[in-house]
Formats: structure tokens, sequence, C-alpha cells
């Protein structure tokens, strides 16, 4: 791993300190977004995010599945992340590190709590057949906050999601080929992520913030306001009224967030 | 026969002239052709051609100055990143000659130094020393960091750009060779600073930077355009031909700045925020300016067409 | 005569997919590209020349270069598995290959040059598209080389040759074969053939991918240009 250079901490904590960034954005403020879907075609949904620099790509792809047997009407969600080796020039080739199955589980922690996705939707048969959807984040360029970006996309690759219809005929499922329905979908969720430096919060973190942050916090909130998932991070404790401070500013800043969507 | 001009824009694999022409760096020759072996300008010098790169990785070379950070500390030496294919070591001999002290008590790992590379071997690796007043370790201040090969415009002829820079925006600015540059000043003025060298970097190759340059700097702290001067007519003519850079006098500006430093910590302790400097309020509104204008927005990356939607 | 027919996508026998190439388009890697051909989203991303832990790889008196060809698990119909597999490790080590012959790579000895070849969506002939990609990606990241390698694929399809199979016509088809080479001296430096093809057949292929590689050189330089050049 890289080794922050001693006066860039410093710089970025006394900036942080006066209420000031590295590029001039307030402590929270999110830098520009753009959102594209349906970039994959051969994918059932997907999408490419941009947030300033980082950029990922989400493509869902369904197959049909032996449901869980305590689940048996239900579809099932998997995501996975691969943070490719192209997207940063830390990031080594190989099976997902520890810090890209966290991502990938605090993603897809939002999503499924807050139960946006109608799973009962997705069963085909009960018992015998029902959706499987993978998930698969793909990060091609690292500067800074994944997780915000990854579930921005994640959240519009989902929208975008169109499954073929499914009928048993003879005890046998058989596709459509022509006929699709949208993935039902009741609710919008974002992810809000935080990193401590100094004694300050700092919305939307760079790679630099990141790396001289000294703790982290993850924020899921729906449309509607409900909490879904948390995930705090990095080696230092937080006081109770800092979390409540970025819980309070999640909530107000995750409208923002869906306006992209 | 030749098939370019001076300052031309080339790739590799390019034919460039005929053998009458010498084959110079960036170029190769081949059946009786001089090719270019990167996307450059061309330099033509008399029967010379050279292609100077837009992007290269920094390679050691003796005599060079470079700003290294510490990445290790090991028994009788440090670990430097100099932002190369090639680390360098500094050796404890080069700092305290045959005394003998603890190393990280000096210089520790995350350190960042103004060095001069002493020597480099047969595989590249830049041996370092401090020779040279000015060098050792930086206090304070940010690092901004720009393709190697834009470092020369960075300085401009005779200093002009870097000069002009600092005039205005009471910075202290040290250049390394390796494409990483130290500023230090108000804070403020050091984001500024970074900004503007960055601005720099992305138009390089564009004529008229240092009146480009200067007018955003009057811009941002006056909040006008510096006075009309009779225009230099020469500016047309400043080099892009990214040379190797000439390199300033930094050893007496840093013994000051270090004085300095500590008088002015003495002082605004006693300040304290008292009378802070409106300087924040004209950055603010530059920046927020700034967002809208195009010309300066290098970093952003949103009218780069890099699309992947497959309608059309 | 064989230029009448008519492909299953309309084009003719000598006729590429539409392509649209782009050069620096990440900001982290020290050179990127991205590439369209037809149905195909190619991203490529340059690290280095930089230092590299793995000494068993390096060279004393060159820089060195390690590809890693990858498909994303939603570029194609079937989600495919994330991870290497046996293809894209032999398609990594032929574009490696296949990249070499232009590098000029001395005066970075002990060096390693990492290529990353990301298939976001694959529609036939990835492995021609990935060494396009990459091959303008090492020139945004200030890699010196000879010339620009550039892929294209000829094959047989209805007992005709013809240009850049598509990947409908890669099922279909009787033969593929994909080439690269160095446009400025012709030279060929990848060379795969699957199928079955007369000794005159292949000539006529060779000759046709080689005249694809020249149309898509001027693609590259194109991107190339258009990234850099002011005004």
């Amino acid at each position: 791993m890289d080794i922050v250079p001693e006066i860039t901490r410093q710089s970025i904590t006394n900036l942080v300190k006066n209420d000031k960034r590295e590029d001039g954005r307030e402590l929270n403020e999110y830098r520009d977004i753009s959102i594209e879907t349906n970039v994959i075609s051969k994918a059932e949904g997907s999408a490419r995010v941009k947030l300033g620099g980082t950029q990922v790509i989400v493509g869902i792809k369904p197959q049909l599945g032996s449901p869980f047997p305590d689940t048996p009407d239900l579809g099932v969600l998997m995501t996975n992340c691969e943070m490719l080796p192209m997207a940063d020039p830390n990031f080594e080739p190989g099976p997902p590190s520890d810090d890209s199955i966290e991502l990938a589980r605090v993603v897809d922690r939002g999503i499924r709590e807050s139960e946006l996705v109608e799973l009962d939707k997705l069963c085909v048969e009960e018992g015998k057949h029902v959706w499987m959807l993978f998930i698969d984040l793909h990060i091609i360029d690292n500067c800074g906050n994944l997780f915000d970006a990854c579930e921005l996309a994640v959240m519009a690759a989902l929208k975008s999601t169109k499954l073929p219809v499914a009928e048993i005929v003879d005890e046998e499922v058989v596709l459509s080929e022509d006929e699709t329905f949208d993935l039902p979908i009741n609710n919008e969720l974002a992810l809000c992520t935080f990193v401590k430096i100094g004694d300050k919060m700092v919305l939307d973190p760079t790679l630099d913030e990141e790396r001289v942050a000294s703790a982290r916090l993850n924020v899921g909130v729906t449309k509607d306001g409900r909490i879904c998932s948390m995930q705090k991070g990095g080696s230092k404790p937080f006081t109770k009224d800092e979390i409540l401070g970025a819980v309070n500013i999640a909530i107000s800043k995750t409208k923002e967030l869906i306006e992209y969507l | 026969m030749i098939y370019v001009e001076n300052k031309d824009l080339v790739i590799p694999g390019q034919v460039l002239s005929d053998d009458e022409y010498y084959s110079g760096r960036g170029t190769f020759k081949e059946n009786g052709k001089v090719c270019s072996s990167l996307m450059g300008l061309v330099s033509l010098r008399n029967k010379k051609i050279r292609v100077i790169p837009l992007k290269s990785k920094y390679v050691p070379k003796k005599g060079d100055v470079v700003i290294g950070k510490i990445n290790d500390v090991r028994f009788s030496m440090w670990d430097v990143d100099i932002n190369s294919p090639y680390s360098g070591i500094l050796p404890a001999f080069e700092v305290f000659g045959r005394e003998k002290k603890e190393l990280n008590k000096v210089y520790d790992v995350g350190d960042v130094l103004f060095l001069r590379v002493v020597d480099v071997d047969e595989i590249k690796k830049a041996k370092l020393g401090l020779k040279g007043r000015g060098m050792g370790k930086f206090k304070g201040g940010i690092i901004v960091d720009i393709a190697p090969t834009k470092v020369p415009r960075l300085i401009g002829k005779k200093g002009s750009m870097i000069n002009m820079i600092k005039d205005k925006t009471k910075c202290k600015i040290v250049v390394g060779q390796n494409g990483l540059v130290w500023v230090k000043g108000d804070e403020d003025m050091e984001q500024l600073t970074k900004d503007v060298i960055h601005l720099i970097e992305a138009e390089a190759h564009t004529s008229g930077l240092t009146n480009k340059i200067k007018n955003k700097l009057y811009l941002a702290i006056d909040g006008e355009l510096p006075p009309e001067e009779v225009p230099e007519e020469n500016e047309e003519e400043e080099e892009f031909v990214l040379e190797k850079p000439k390199l300033q006098n930094f050893k007496e500006e840093l013994e000051q700045e270090e004085r300095e430093a500590q008088e002015k910590e003495a002082e605004e302790i006693k300040k304290e925020k008292e009378d802070k400097p409106n300087i924040a309020e004209v950055i603010e509104e530059f920046k927020r300016k700034n967002k809208k204008d195009t010309t300066l927005s290098y970093g952003d990356n949103s009218n780069n067409s890099f699309i992947l939607n497959n309608k059309q | 005569m064989m230029s009448e027919m008519i492909r299953q996508d309309g084009r003719k026998f000598d006729e590429l997919r539409p392509i649209k190439i782009e050069a620096g388009v990440l900001e982290r890697a020290d050179g990127s590209a991205y590439l369209e051909v037809g149905g195909n989203k190619i991203l490529v991303a340059v690290y280095g020349p930089r230092e590299s832990y793995i000494r068993r790889l390096l060279e004393p008196n060159t820089g060195v270069i390690r590809v890693r060809y990858n498909m994303a698990p939603f570029s194609v119909d079937d989600r495919k598995r994330p991870g290497p597999d046996r293809r894209s490790s032999e398609i990594s080590k032929i574009t490696a290959d296949a990249l070499r012959p232009a590098l000029m790579l001395e005066n970075y000895p002990r060096s390693m040059i990492d290529i990353y070849i990301e298939v976001i969506e694959a529609e036939g002939g990835t492995r021609c598209a990935g060494i396009t990609a990459a091959s303008v990606a090492l020139v945004d990241a200030g890699v010196p080389m000879k010339d620009i390698v550039v892929g294209c694929a000829a094959g047989k399809v209805n007992d005709e040759v013809v240009l850049d199979l598509s990947e409908y016509e890669d099922k279909e088809g009787q033969a593929d074969v994909p080439i690269a080479m160095m446009p400025r001296t012709g030279e060929i430096t990848l060379l795969q053939s699957d199928g079955n093809l007369t000794e005159e057949e292949f000539a006529k292929a060779i000759d046709l991918a080689m005249e694809g590689c020249r149309q898509v050189s001027e693609l590259q330089k194109e991107a190339l240009m258009k990234k850099y050049a002011t005004e």
C-alpha cells in the first residue's frame, strides 16, 4: 500500500479543520455525479456511474435456480464485486480481497434490508424455480468513495432491469422470447459514506481523504428516510454524536442522490 | 527528405525523415528512415530530429534534483520513492557522514525530501544525497504531482512562469525534475497554486500560456485582470519544446522560508484569527466561478465522451 | 463474385463493423483506451513502466510486460464466473506476444508494464479488439514503441472469405483467422487460425485481415491525435 506523505496528511487535516477540502468542496458536498443506464446490451440490467473521477459499471444477469429451503417462494440476490487491477495501481489481480468483499456486502445489505426488490415476484414455481439475480460490480477507476458510487450504480441498474416472462408448461420452465417485465422495485436507496479526519466528518471522500482518515461510516437510507444499513470501518472510533450527526446528514443527502436515478 | 515540421505532433512508428537526418532521443532508425518511438512533439535542430514525449515516466539521471518520499527506513539507508519506475536510496553516510544516529529519528516513513541524484547504477537505482543548501525535509505545504515532461513548462523560460506564480501567490515553490512540486504558503493560495499548476500541465503545449495563467491568478486574487502591459511579442515564441529544465536556486529561498515560518508562527499565535485575510472569500468566489469555467475544468472528465451507451 | 454476397448483418465481405476508439478515458491508469467494435466494448488500462516485486519476472536489460485479459461476468449472454480461465489465460499470453515486438523497453531495465484488458461486453473478435485498444493505451501511457500494433480477423462463412467476423458468424462460420500486425512494416505479431481453410483461402484471409488492420490503424491514430491535438 502506498504511504501517504506526512505533509499531505497535515495539509488535508488542516483544510478539513477549517471546513475546507483539497478540491474546494464543502464537507457535506458530493462530487459531480453522472449515471447512465442500459450500457451493456447483453446484461438484463446495467449502469455506469461516475462520481468525480471514480467510475464503476454494474451488470445484472438473472438465472433460474432453486430457492433456499427456508424461503421457497422468494427470488435470490447475489452481489459480487471485482476491484479490477485496472482501477488502481494498488489493486492486485486475483480472488476478491477483503476490501472488495466488504464493499459488495455493504452495498448488498442496503438493497436486501430495504426490501426494495420484491423477491416474491421473482418466484416462478414455489420451491422449485426462482429468479436469481447476479449483481456484478466492476470497479474501473478508483478515485475514492467506491461505496456510494456502487450503491448508486446498483440502484440504477436494478431500475433498468428487465426479465423474460417465465411460465411453467408441462412442469418445465419456458421463457418468453420477446415478452419481458420490469424488475419489481418498490423503493429507492442511497448510501452516504463519511470519513473522519481530525474531529470532523467528511462526506464523499477523495482517495487522499480516505487515506488520511481515521475511520469510515457508511449509512444506507431509503427514499422515505429509513436507515437500512450501516457499517463502520477504519481503525479509530467514533463518538455517538459523530454517528448521529452523520445519520442526520445522510437522510437529507439521500434525497439529493436519489434525484440522479 | 523530411516528412514533418518542427513542433508537429507525431505518434510511435511514424516515419519522420530519410537517411540524411540524425536520429535523436525519442526516435529510432530503421531501413534508412528515422521514425518516432513516442507520442510527442518534433524538435528539429540542424540535422537532428528528436521527439519530446507528451508523457513519460521519470528515469533518474545523475545530477537531477528530485522530490522523494521516504518509504522505508533500513539499517544504514532510507528507501525513497522518487515517482519513477526506479526507487532511490539515501545512504545514511550521505546525511551524517561517519556519525552513528538512529535513522528514523532524522527522517521517518512518509517524510518528503528535496534531494539530489548523486549517482545512478546500471540497473537505474538512484543513489541520493542532500549536498547543496536547501536540500532536506520539507515542513508543511502540499505536494502537487505533474507529468515529469511538463516540468520545463512549469518553470518557463528563465523561470518566467514559476517566478510569476510565486510573486503573485506569495507561495514558496520547489520543482523536482521527477514531476513532484512542493508548494507552501497561505492555505488558500496553496490550493490556488495547485490548480494553476495542473492547468499548466494540461495546456503545456499551447502558446501564450504565461499570460493566460497570469490573468487567471490576477482574476482570482485581485478580482481583476493585470494592468495593461506592452504585450511581449516574444511570448508566442516561448518554448513549448520541453527541454531539460534550467533549475533555479532554491537554497536561499528555503532558508529564508524557514526563518520566516518561525517568526510567522510566533506572530500568528498572537494574532490568532483576529484579521483573517478576506483572501479566503476571494478564492471561494473564484472556485465557485471556476466550476462553470470550462477552460479551467481540466480535472473534470465530464466532456470526455467515453460513452458506453449502445443507443446511438 | 463473392463481393456481391451480403452477410447476416448486411455487411460486404470486406467491410468492418463500426468502430469507435477513445484514448485516455481513466484517471488513475498511466494510459488507457476504450474501444467499441460491433457489439464489443473493451476497456484497457496500462500501468508502468513501474517497479515490480515479482523479481523472477523481471529482466536485467529490458522492461517486461504482463497482460491480463478478463471478461466481465455480464459481458456475455450466460453470466461468466469471475476470474481467469484457460481461454483468458491463453489470450493474455498471445496478446503479450503480439505487443512485445513493437515495444522498446531497453531504457527501462527491471521494470514492468501491466496491461489490463477488460471485456465489458463481448460480441466476437475480443482478442483483436483488445490488442488494438491495448496499443492505444500504451501510447497514451508514453511507452516507447516502434509501431502501434493493430489486430483484426478474417474468416470463412458460407464458403466465402470475409473480414471481421461477428459473434454470429464466428459461431456459424467455418474458420476464423485473427491476426495482429505492425502496420508500418506489415510484420505479423499474432496469428491464430481455427477451422478449415484451403491454402488459397488462407492466403486470401491473411490479405483481407491485413487490409482490415490498416483501416483500424487509421482509427487508432485518429483517436490519439484527437486526445492530444490542441485547437
